[in-house]
């Protein structure tokens, strides 16, 4: 078994208010892939990372994380395996300080105080802000927030990286930062993003949704070339493939 | 910056401050939080004429300010936003008690006058201990040591939440303000009917972000408990802290020692 695995199966959700999100989509991510999920505003990305750490809880159908169905009872080792980048920094970070929030999670997970203090120690280096560990959080540049989250979220040493929109709000400087970071990292990753050059950067397949459905799964460059599809899904070619 | 945000980052300083490194910083919470529940207790417990036996209780918020380091700008301004409240309690009390109690030098004193001085000090002396409490522990560590105290650990969790939640009601308050002052262009005030719109839509988008808030703390393993990283244990410098401000408050409790002194100098 791997605890990489993630898998939609027959995947349908709809808002309290009625708006449909999700229907019927079906994928399988395998260790160590990384995969953008692309689509409109409102195509359902992120009602579909919110599936797969069990904030949301299918109507239909069923996720499953390293061959677990996510339900409430399994929830909480869900979320040890997938580790979740929210878009809004802010909404991740609480604690009075950056060392202390990245702490937050290793201390959850019941570790030893100087084992808590290297894995702060080390996340903190792998994003390159040790400088900020005291520093409070609503303190920092946008670019130095989305770090510090990075670094919150890899302190719990997750198998999967779910990330939600990981460059909206950042300068060229700190978006080319993050996608260099990114590549660095082994996990599976699955990101929601509109940003499609930064798709083109780190993930090798596409899932491209429309109106709640999958409406094509493949390659990354395969994906980007089908301009027609594209158009179809309110989407373009990354800007490096335009001529 | 309005004033709001400014109010605001000044909690955030109480943060960084609890941050610090002095001997005051060290102690255990529980032995802080006793020692300002025993201040308090004393503080409160006097008759409400009482003013020149408070004198000697400064000297705790003084000397604990000193030794941690707190910036004294800091703790004033902070006391000048919460004295409108102590002027409300004691403000009537001229008016209504007339009676002449004391003279300072020819101009006649009521009793009024002495109880609203005697609450205007009471509240100065609880509410910097209470400030400085937190100033020097941080909120984690007085919830931890109300914890184990005894305090069921879902109030000590909810107390934690309710002070993160200012923050986000804050923020979310700012944002809002903040984008109904660059639509203000006449400068005029709005009418009642908005902002009790905007208190609304305030509660709705704080509750959102907290809940937002409370799904990134659900993905990080958040079971209900607060744990700290910084090690605490209870020492003989915790214990002698204790003894030696309980000690002293007793003492300023029962003896009036400013009226010794002042008998001694009149002898």
């Amino acid at each position: 078994m791997s605890h990489h695995l993630v898998e939609a199966r027959n995947l349908s959700f709809s808002y309290p208010d009625g708006t449909p999100a999700l229907k019927d989509v079906n994928f399988r991510i395998t260790h160590g892939e990384s995969v953008a999920f692309i689509g409109a505003s409102g195509a359902g990305k992120s009602t579909l990372i919110h599936h797969l750490n069990g904030y949301l809880m299918p109507q239909a159908g069923e996720v499953r994380i390293g061959e677990v169905p996510v339900t409430r009872e399994t929830v909480s080792g869900i979320r040890r395996t997938v580790g979740m980048l929210f878009q809004d920094p802010d909404d991740q970070l609480f604690m009075p300080t950056v060392s202390d929030d990245v702490a937050f999670g290793p201390l959850n997970l019941g570790l030893p105080r100087d084992e808590v203090d290297q894995r702060v120690t080390d996340s903190l280096s792998v994003v390159g802000i040790e400088h900020l560990r005291d520093r409070p959080p609503y303190k920092l540049s946008g670019g130095e927030k989305r770090a510090a989250a990075i670094a919150c979220v890899i302190a719990g040493a997750p198998d999967i990286l779910a990330m939600d929109e990981p460059s909206s709000d950042l300068d060229p400087w700190s978006r080319r930062q993050l996608i260099q970071l990114l590549a660095g990292f082994k996990h599976t990753k699955i990101i929601a993003t509109h940003d499609l050059d930064l798709a083109l950067d780190l993930c090798e397949r596409v899932i491209v949704l429309h109106k709640g459905e999958v409406r094509k799964d493949g390659k990354t460059r395969e994906i980007f070339s089908d301009e027609e599809m594209l158009l179809e899904c309110h989407l373009e070619k990354p800007l490096r493939m335009q001529t | 910056m309005s004033n709001l945000e400014v109010h605001f980052h000044e909690i955030g300083v109480l943060d960084r401050i609890a941050a610090g490194d002095t001997f005051v910083h060290r102690l255990d919470p529980r032995s802080k939080l006793l020692a300002t529940l025993l201040f308090i207790v004393g503080v409160v417990s006097f008759g409400k004429y009482e003013v020149s036996a408070l004198l000697p209780f400064f000297l705790y918020p003084v000397v604990m300010a000193a030794a941690s380091g707190m910036p004294a700008g800091l703790l004033g301004r902070k006391l000048l936003i919460v004295a409108p409240f102590a002027l409300l309690v004691g403000i009537l009390n001229p008016f209504l008690d007339r009676e002449i109690l004391t003279a300072i030098g020819p101009v006649p004193v009521s009793g009024g006058w002495i109880s609203f001085t005697s609450i205007v000090f009471r509240f100065m002396l609880t509410v910097s201990a209470a400030l400085l409490l937190v100033g020097t522990t941080g909120i984690h560590g007085v919830c931890f040591a109300c914890e184990k105290l005894g305090m069921p650990r879902v109030f000590a969790v909810q107390l934690l939440l309710l002070y993160r939640y200012l923050f986000v009601l804050a923020d979310e308050g700012i944002r809002m303000f903040r984008a109904r002052s660059a639509r203000s262009f006449s400068g005029r005030a709005p009418g009642p009917g908005l902002y009790a719109q905007m208190i609304g839509t305030l509660l709705l988008r704080a509750i959102a972000r907290a809940q937002r808030i409370y799904l990134a703390m659900s993905c990080r393993g958040f079971d209900g408990a607060f744990r700290s990283r910084t090690p605490v244990g209870w020492h003989v410098r915790d214990t002698a802290f204790l003894l030696v401000w309980a000690a002293f408050f007793t003492v300023a409790r029962c003896v009036n020692i400013p009226e010794i002194i002042g008998s001694m100098f009149v002898q």
